[in-house]
């Protein structure tokens, strides 16, 4: 009875506020066309969230710090309880660190989430994006959130490396000391590069200062507004889903935000807050007291960026510096610094960033696509993803070599030495090998789908012919492997038209036809149903030749048809 | 609910493929959403009371580990010793996280055993507005265009896009001048070690005697009065040397006749690269390794790169001794000290 | 201590500091070389149960007399610290060849090394074995020994001594299990690849300083785990192993349908 009463009581408090924002900002709108919205469910979608979250985290977490920590280079002595750093001469910053971490009650927990959360923000970024890139979810429409995305990772990136410098420690002190070299080997302005971000001679007195407001104001305000981009965008664009039953490209089938999603993707924001918490709670992240107050002579064995930024460390140790230092008319170009330090990033960044076009372009594709592929069915696209990822490992891996050979008692410069190898042997290796278990993989889904399961029960017949019995897939099961379209090289109209006049962009199409051959020469088609039925009627495994690796000049009418209508369609 | 009528025709229309007879079609249609599976919580009552009684439960996790914190906070500050900031910072993150994690684990709990999972279909639209819109929003800039007069009045249009285009000046030459302090990059070319300068210890500043210097040893040096510098650590950051003593048989090559003292050396301690401090000193092969990317130098031999990313020798500081027998440099370096920069040999 | 902690600050202290060092220097100079061989103060049977255990177990490579031959170092002058370091240590004897000899259980028992420092030591003055007094942790200044291990040890052994990688193959070790007497002796002696801190470099009271400062690693990182304590690289890995593995963990929870 009184529980009741008290319900009631509530409801007509919330109709009431409801009632009062309603008629001030009509948000009954916004709330009826948000509220059941709906998202897909599935793991790899959940990857962009830990990211978000993290990022939350990170600002919830920051705040924090901003209240203890003090951006000044100005020379200070430190006295508190850590014997170790009682008594030395340090520079304000440093000492509001050791402050933070020794004597404010959780300061420390706090640092570490904060510092925990940076690494984990950017694995996510990087992990969300792979998801994007192997189920091709940037191609049209969402191409420009691509970008959005691609920005708000270089974003995370600054982020991350001005926090990292931040204590003024040895360890990123030396960090900015490095940055300082790349920036110097520069052509032309490489020096007063320099000395702009130093505000004069390296290390001076301004650049604590300076990364601090980059940190705390410049970065994060553009993260926030590029992330309330990118879920626009997701909500105008409406979730990609997988194939599978009842999934179009016309519709997205999955839970209402309100409250499903709600309770999932709030919960889990809690759920990677707390562990973070636990991760600093019993994990220590950088020690900046061990690495002592910033001074321009000491280095400690080990001294290595965060992980996001150990490819760039890892090139700079590749690359061999003899005859690497040119001096062209007295001036010098350092191709050693050049090459590792802002060439090679340069390119893979522009390329990353362009994926989309490219493969647009490519393709030669005009069509929105809402399914995401299964990274097995576009083979070259997984195969050049996990290429990239392969040489970024080799690069991260260069970056840790000197941990590696101490802790697998090996020589620095042989690691040194296979790694260069690697470099340029690995990823054509693993996009090889890529490409080929993503066609085995294809090979094995028609395999499933023309013979279904292996029961493992043996029948034997009176002829004393014995048979394992198959369970064919029921249609379901079977959509998710039939599902993708077959896909084909564009065609190549001929240089010369039927007057003989040559064709304008004849070279451009001939190599779009090029990549395009690469992209989709080897290729499994799924299965069709006149295939299925001819596979069931026989009842036998090897009824049909296998369907791979077909030649292009062996297009069925239909498919020809497809490709005419995209060369037409580019024209 | 518009969206369960979407769902429903969808579904009929995928439905039918499967009854209609004739040509097999060239692909297999979307046979529509597979049927609900009802969970254990839909169908047993007992199972929906248990999963309640969990979310509560993990909701209960929460609050006590809330309080946790608080308790942790109070009772178990940093203090004095390590062994107490380590439990101050261990039992209220361990408190922190059963708090964070007690909710989330409620939520997604409740979200998957208690809230409805019937699949919801949403149709989607493609992205691009209609014809309509399209004509209407051209028409709306075109009247806005002709109303401003920009097209015909071209006077206006060089007047206001001159203005925009120059303003940021305002505030990009002020800020240029600035941020690089006197942009004087010919600070690169020397250090404050000049003729006489002693030698002294990094940190202490101590004078260093050649005889102190035995074979083996390494020293890591800082010009005399670096500290009396006004800026002692830009200076520091340029003038740090590490000098060692070889037996003299063994030293190969120097960098210029004499500048050695009876098998002393003394080279720049940053490295050539970027810029890290070159200090890893092997006394038994006399090369010298850089920690950040593994350059190594042949002290024996002029410093010369024998592997890594370096491209040139450590530049190598003159020495000799005083009157007193204190270690003194003979001049400054003799080249540009550190990474290379574009002008480095102008 | 604690006073003299705070006296540290003052601006007079550098001033003083190196007045007292210049002493000090000049002092240590002084009493330093050669090292008389009878601070040992080894018994004559010392030295012959020495020379019998260093003709068995060391001669084949040091030759009979201790003067070395291609390839082994002449033990001539090392004096009892090194011997004292090679042999407790379990780098001596060795048992193959390598890039630098590893440390491994002691092969001799303390006595034994006592006979074999004694005979060697006897062979010529060299660098004696530090007494108690000299190394112990509790007389030395954690901070300052910080300061002088940042400049002089942390670029090979790390930021706090759990060792780094050098050129083909040779490392300098973790020193989280050597005592205080062998990193005093390390110092002076500088066994294989390391260089010389003679006392004169770093003194007695330095050294001391040092050994207080790797004392203080025993107690741990007030953080949690130190994840080895190598810098970034193990706080990269445990982030992916972690981090994304318990997340990506909680995701798939999150996605999966409820039985």
């Amino acid at each position: 009875m009184s529980q009741n009463t008290t319900q009631s009581r509530g409801a007509t408090a919330a109709a009431a506020t409801a009632d009062y924002l309603d008629q001030r900002t009509g948000i009954g709108i916004a709330v009826k066309n948000f509220a059941r919205k709906v998202f897909p469910d599935h793991w790899s979608f959940l990857l962009g969230e830990i990211a978000l979250y993290s990022f939350l985290v990170l600002v919830l977490t920051g705040i924090f710090l901003t209240f203890f920590f003090v951006p000044s280079m100005g020379m200070t002595v430190y006295e508190g309880p850590f014997a170790p750093m009682d008594g030395v001469e340090m520079s304000e910053a440093f000492a509001s660190v050791l402050n933070i971490s020794f004597e404010v009650t959780g300061g420390l927990l706090i640092r570490q989430i904060h510092h925990w959360a940076a690494l984990l923000f950017i694995a996510a970024i990087v992990t969300h994006m792979m998801r994007v890139f192997f189920t091709g979810a940037f191609r049209k429409p969402r191409e420009v959130n691509w970008l959005v995305g691609f920005v708000l990772m270089l974003l995370g990136l600054a982020a991350g490396f001005s926090g990292y410098s931040l204590p003024d420690d040895v360890l990123s002190g030396n960090g900015l000391r490095i940055a300082d070299g790349v920036a110097r080997s520069i052509p032309i302005v490489g020096s007063y590069a320099s000395f702009l971000l130093f505000g004069g001679e390296f290390p001076g007195e301004v650049i604590i200062p300076r990364l601090y407001a980059v940190h705390i104001l410049l970065v994060p305000g553009l993260i926030l507004a590029l992330v309330g981009l990118h879920l626009l965008l997701v909500v105008l664009h409406k979730h990609t889903h997988y194939a599978g039953p009842g999934r179009t490209e016309r519709n997205v089938v999955g839970y209402p935000l309100f409250p499903v999603y709600v309770a999932k993707a709030g919960g889990f924001f809690f759920i990677v807050f707390g562990v973070l918490a636990l991760m600093g709670a019993t994990m220590t992240i950088n020690p900046v007291w061990n690495y002592g107050p910033y001074d321009p002579s000491p280095v400690s064995a080990g001294a290595q960026p965060d992980w996001y930024m150990l490819f760039l460390e890892g090139g700079l140790r590749l690359m061999p510096g003899q005859g690497t230092e040119w001096v062209i008319a007295g001036f010098t170009i350092p191709m050693n610094i050049l090459v590792p330090g802002v060439i090679i990033p340069g390119l893979l960044f522009t390329v990353l960033g362009a994926y989309p076009f490219v493969e647009a372009w490519v393709t030669g594709d005009r069509r929105e696509h809402h399914i995401a592929e299964r990274p097995r069915n576009n083979p070259v696209r997984t195969g050049v993803g996990v290429a990239t990822l392969t040489a970024f490992f080799v690069l991260v891996v260069a970056g840790s070599n000197d941990i590696l050979a101490t802790h697998f008692g090996l020589s620095i410069n042989d690691i040194t030495w296979v790694l260069r190898v690697a470099l340029i042997v690995a990823p054509p290796v693993a996009f090889w090998a890529t490409k080929r278990i993503c066609l085995g993989l294809q090979r094995k889904d028609r395999e499933l789908v023309l013979h279904g399961h292996e029961t493992g029960r043996i029948v034997r017949f009176a002829s004393g012919e014995y048979i394992e019995v198959h369970r064919p897939l029921d249609e379901y099961e079977r959509w998710v492997r039939v599902a993708h379209e077959p896909k084909r090289p564009v065609a190549l109209l001929p240089a010369y038209d039927e007057r003989g006049v040559r064709r304008k962009g004849y070279r451009r199409d001939a190599l779009r036809a090029r990549v395009s051959r690469i992209f989709f020469e080897d290729r499994v088609d799924p299965v069709t149903p006149a295939e299925l039925v001819a596979a069931q009627a026989h009842g036998e495994h090897d009824a049909l030749p296998s369907a791979s690796a077909e030649p292009v000049g062996a297009l069925p009418a239909a498919e020809a048809a497809v490709d005419r209508g995209a060369d037409a369609h580019q024209a | 609910m518009s969206t369960e009528h979407s769902q429903s025709t969808e579904l009929t229309a995928a439905a039918t493929h499967r009854d209609v007879a004739g040509p097999l079609p060239e692909r297999f249609e979307n046979p529509g959403l597979e049927p609900h599976r009802p969970r254990l919580t839909d169908e047993d009552p007992g199972a929906a009371r248990r999963a309640t009684r969990q979310v509560a439960a993990l909701f209960g996790v929460s609050v006590l580990g809330t309080i946790g914190v608080i308790v942790a906070h109070v009772a178990f500050p940093p203090g004095d010793s390590v062994a107490s900031m380590r439990t101050s910072n261990l039992l209220l993150g361990a408190a922190l996280f059963l708090s964070l994690i007690g909710i989330g684990t409620a939520a997604v709990h409740w979200a998957k055993t208690l809230m409805s999972d019937h699949e919801v279909v949403e149709a989607r639209h493609p992205q691009k507005s209609s014809p309509e819109v399209r004509e209407g929003a051209i028409a709306v800039l075109r009247e806005g265009a002709e109303d401003s007069g920009i097209a015909r009045r071209g006077v206006l249009k060089g007047a206001m896009i001159s203005a925009l285009a120059l303003f940021p000046l305002g505030l990009a030459v002020p800020l240029i001048g600035e941020v690089g302090g006197d942009w004087n990059v010919g600070a690169f070319r020397h250090t404050m070690w000049k003729r006489g300068t002693r030698l002294t210890r990094d940190p202490s500043g101590t004078p260093i005697k050649a005889e102190d210097v035995t074979v083996g040893s390494a020293f890591h040096v800082i010009p005399d009065g670096l500290r009396e510098q006004e800026h002692w650590i830009e200076e520091k950051a340029k003038a740090v040397v590490l000098m060692v003593r070889l037996d003299p048989a063994d030293l190969k090559s120097e960098q210029g006749e004499g500048w050695s003292y009876d098998g002393i050396v003394a080279f720049s301690k940053i490295c050539t690269h970027v810029g890290c401090p070159v200090a890893l000193y092997e006394q038994q092969t006399h090369h010298l390794l850089c920690p950040c990317h593994q350059s190594t130098f042949d002290i024996a031999d002029g410093a010369r790169v024998v592997f890594g990313p370096a491209s040139r020798p450590l530049p190598q500081l003159p020495i000799t001794v005083d009157d007193e027998g204190y270690l003194v440099a003979q001049s400054d370096f003799h080249e540009p000290i550190g990474p290379s920069y574009w002008e480095r040999l102008k | 201590m604690k006073a003299i902690a705070d006296r540290r600050h003052h601006r007079m202290a550098p001033v003083v500091l190196l007045l007292l060092a210049l002493l000090l220097t000049g002092a240590v100079y002084a009493a330093l070389s050669p090292t008389p061989a009878e601070a040992t103060a080894a018994s004559e049977d010392d030295i012959a149960a020495g020379a019998a255990l260093f003709r068995t177990n060391c001669a084949t490579c040091h030759g009979p007399g201790a003067e070395g031959r291609d390839g082994y170092p002449s033990l001539i002058g090392v004096g009892a610290a090194a011997v004292d370091f090679q042999v407790s240590t379990g780098r001596m004897p060795m048992q193959a060849t390598g890039p630098q000899a590893p440390a491994k259980p002691p092969v001799f028992d303390e006595e034994q090394i006592a006979q074999l420092a004694a005979y060697v030591a006897s062979l010529a003055p060299g660098p004696s074995i530090p007494t108690a007094d000299q190394v112990d942790p509790a007389g030395g200044d954690a901070a300052n020994g910080m300061a002088l291990f940042r400049t002089n040890c942390a670029m090979c052994h790390g930021s706090i001594g759990r060792g780094g990688a050098l050129t083909e193959g040779k490392y300098a070790p973790s020193l989280g299990g050597s005592t205080p007497t062998q990193i005093y002796e390390a110092m002076l002696t500088g066994p294989s690849s390391m260089p010389v801190f003679n006392d004169a470099n770093i003194t007695p009271e330095e050294k001391q300083d040092i050994i207080a400062f790797l004392e203080e690693q025993k107690q741990g990182s007030p953080g949690g785990t130190d994840l080895g304590a190598v810098g970034p690289v193990s706080e990269g890995l445990w982030v992916w192993v972690v981090g994304m593995g318990l997340l990506l963990g909680a995701a798939v929870w999150i996605g999966a349908k409820s039985a």
